[in-house]
């Protein structure tokens, strides 16, 4: 019954989407776990998280990772390591080929982590939340990997920057702002906005900014046209990963927002598109990310 | 389940005069529900909106919220239902009857995994945006419809001189099939975030936020739907058999040819649109029987008009019900098609 099986495809990436939500918001909100203690510093790292696997390269243990995941693009050191798979496909075959002491997984990754496990190599697991997890995240891992004072250096500085930003800000009028993430290419569907819990929220709130859906406590909200439209946000922030994104495309895509031209932020040209996976991924250059959306939000304070 | 093997015009002694009468309240009445429905759909929404501001001309339009709510965000969608609801149907009974077998669907015979696959090619390729002003996407998932219907109609047609429903049947589930696997293949591929936009692409969309898609789906439809108009006598006597339907003077092959062509052509328009938003087609026209037989006469006009409700009505759920969030309308048509499928299979036994 191929016939049943497109349908039924539909149907369970959509329960299994609406569990994965229930399950992302339910574990934002306890992220903090599988802390190890008293070890001793693990010379051969395997990191599937880009995240983290950029943390490690950003708290001086760059030299003992020796595998990466497959969508890890920061430092452009990583290039030079073996890719073992992402948050889907991790190769269990290689990543026990490459002898770690210690490998990185997703908390969601449970199967690989038992198996991991089993073999006697330690994990440490991430799970995603706000930006307090991030820099809770940074300091676990300079625990773990025996690197506190440079763990403890760059969590710092993240807090001085993104506190110095506050200070800036403070004062200054907050513009209501629609923060994307992602939405099919070339039109306004499936738009996916932040909704007010998580890194991105926390972010845009830093960067002196207000979420138009603050009040929704979800991570990721596929919003309606008219959403957008009773929303009516002074600014629309929208964030896409691809950092090679033509001039000519960025300018469509943001053309794209036209039709909704009673949205003060599109009347007021105040649509920014902004590239990169720093604002998409909660890591060391999660300051950096903030600070640019500062600066679209208030151009005139820098 | 409603016998599509028979036809009801040969038993019942109906004279021509009371079939036209049905055929005439059967058209102004399914008809009336779709008009209806797509008037009261747009006035239904999360937020409340003045209908004499949405219709004030001395607002410019860029600074009417209120009328960029109706114009923008509930309009389109309440047309683009219609019209994809109504194809999906549509296709749907002509596709049942061509093939004699009360299962089938729209995208039974591979057009819309063909459309999912263009789009999702698009999604994660990352292809230019626009082309000729209108979106990749469902330009993309257009192409790959027709793709997947030249394979299947030649496939269909190279073995011998008439067309096999049996391949066309074969071909099209296998094609489906194939295409699946590409689609996973391309989605294991994809970026997490090209991965969420394309599953979230096949549980269908109708939030066209223009009409411009609507006016491209308008001509491939239209023209199905000329098709349509002079299939319904010629199906009744197709699903007695072909011999049988040759013997009261149907051009068979000519009637499965324009069957096939116009179905196909209506779903990948449809689905290009929408998404392929499952469950129309095979509901619909179950449903329609019940009320109003077996003969093509009456079962397709009325299937239009009730495909069209049907959808308009599922997609103000999909707007409304988790709003400001959308419910994908795929899931809902799934949700309410599926427990009702099943009933049917129950029911015959």
């Amino acid at each position: 019954m191929t016939v049943m099986n497109r349908r039924n495809t539909a149907f369970v990436a959509s329960v299994l989407l609406a569990v994965s939500a229930a399950l992302a918001s339910g574990l934002a909100s306890g992220p903090a776990s599988g802390v190890a203690s008293g070890q001793a510093r693990p010379e051969r790292i395997v990191s599937v998280v880009p995240a983290l696997t950029e943390t490690l390269f950003a708290i001086g243990a760059g030299d003992d990772v020796v595998g990466v995941g497959t969508f890890d693009t920061h430092p452009p050191e990583v290039a030079t390591r073996p890719r073992v798979g992402g948050l889907l496909d991790p190769d269990m075959e290689q990543i026990f080929a490459l002898r770690p002491d210690l490998v990185v997984f997703h908390g969601s990754q449970q199967d690989q982590i038992e198996q991991v496990t089993r073999a006697g190599i330690d994990t440490f697991t991430y799970v995603h939340g706000g930006v307090d997890d991030t820099l809770t995240v940074i300091r676990r891992l300079g625990a773990r990997t025996d690197r506190q004072a440079d763990a403890e250096q760059l969590a710092a500085s993240i807090e001085d920057r993104l506190a110095a930003l506050r200070t800036r800000l403070a004062g200054r009028d907050r513009p209501r702002v629609l923060l994307v993430f992602g939405r099919e290419p070339g039109s306004l569907r499936n738009v996916y906005a932040s909704g007010g819990t998580g890194f991105l929220h926390d972010m845009l709130e830093a960067a002196g900014g207000e979420n138009v859906f603050a009040e929704l406590p979800r991570e990721s909200l596929p919003l309606t046209s008219e959403a957008i439209l009773t929303a009516a946000p002074d600014v629309i922030v929208e964030l896409t990963y691809d950092e090679r994104m033509a001039a000519s495309s960025q300018a469509s895509e943001i053309a794209v927002w036209d039709r909704l031209s009673s949205v003060p932020a599109v009347r007021d040209r105040r649509v920014h598109l902004l590239l990169g996976n720093q604002f998409v991924q909660p890591g060391p250059r999660m300051a950096d990310a903030t600070e640019a959306i500062a600066r679209a939000l208030h151009p005139d304070a820098f | 389940m409603p016998d599509t093997t028979a036809t009801l015009s040969d038993r019942r002694p109906a004279t021509a005069g009371s079939l036209r009468r049905r055929v005439w309240a059967v058209q102004i009445g399914f008809g009336l529900l779709a008009v209806v429905t797509c008037v009261v759909a747009p006035l239904i929404g999360p937020t409340s909106i003045s209908l004499s501001r949405v219709f004030d001309g001395t607002i410019p339009f860029a600074e009417n919220v209120d009328a960029q709510i109706f114009f923008i965000a509930r309009l389109p969608r309440a047309i683009a239902g219609a019209l994809v609801g109504a194809s999906l149907a549509a296709a749907g009974v002509v596709l049942q009857a061509l093939l004699r077998n009360p299962l089938a669907t729209p995208f039974t015979l591979g057009v819309s995994a063909g459309a999912s696959l263009g789009a999702m090619l698009v999604i994660t390729l990352g292809v230019p945006l626009t082309v000729l002003g209108s979106a990749a996407v469902p330009l993309a998932s257009f192409a790959g419809a027709l793709g997947a219907l030249a394979i299947v109609y030649f496939l269909a047609t190279m073995r011998r001189q008439g067309l096999s429903t049996l391949v066309l049947l074969l071909a099209g589930v296998t094609l489906n099939s194939l295409f699946s696997a590409i689609i996973l293949f391309v989605q294991y591929l994809a970026d997490p975030a090209q991965t969420l936009q394309s599953v979230r692409w096949v549980m269908g969309n109708l939030d066209v936020g223009s009409y411009r898609p609507i006016l491209w789906g308008l001509a491939p439809i239209g023209l199905s739907f000329v098709a349509f108009a002079r299939l319904p006598r010629a199906l009744n006597l197709l699903t007695m058999g072909a011999d049988s339907a040759a013997t009261r003077g149907i051009d068979v092959l000519r009637t499965q040819r324009l069957a096939f062509l116009s179905a196909s052509l209506a779903t990948g328009a449809a689905v290009a649109v929408g998404g392929p938003i499952g469950f129309i087609g095979i509901i619909v026209p179950h449903l329609v029987r019940l009320l109003v037989g077996a003969d093509h006469r009456l079962v397709l006009p009325a299937s239009i008009g009730l495909g069209a409700a049907f959808l308009v009505i599922c997609d103000v759920a999909a707007r409304t019900l988790l709003s400001p969030m959308e419910l994908p309308v795929g899931v809902i048509t799934a949700m309410l098609g599926g427990p009702f499928f099943l009933w049917l299979l129950v029911r015959n036994r």
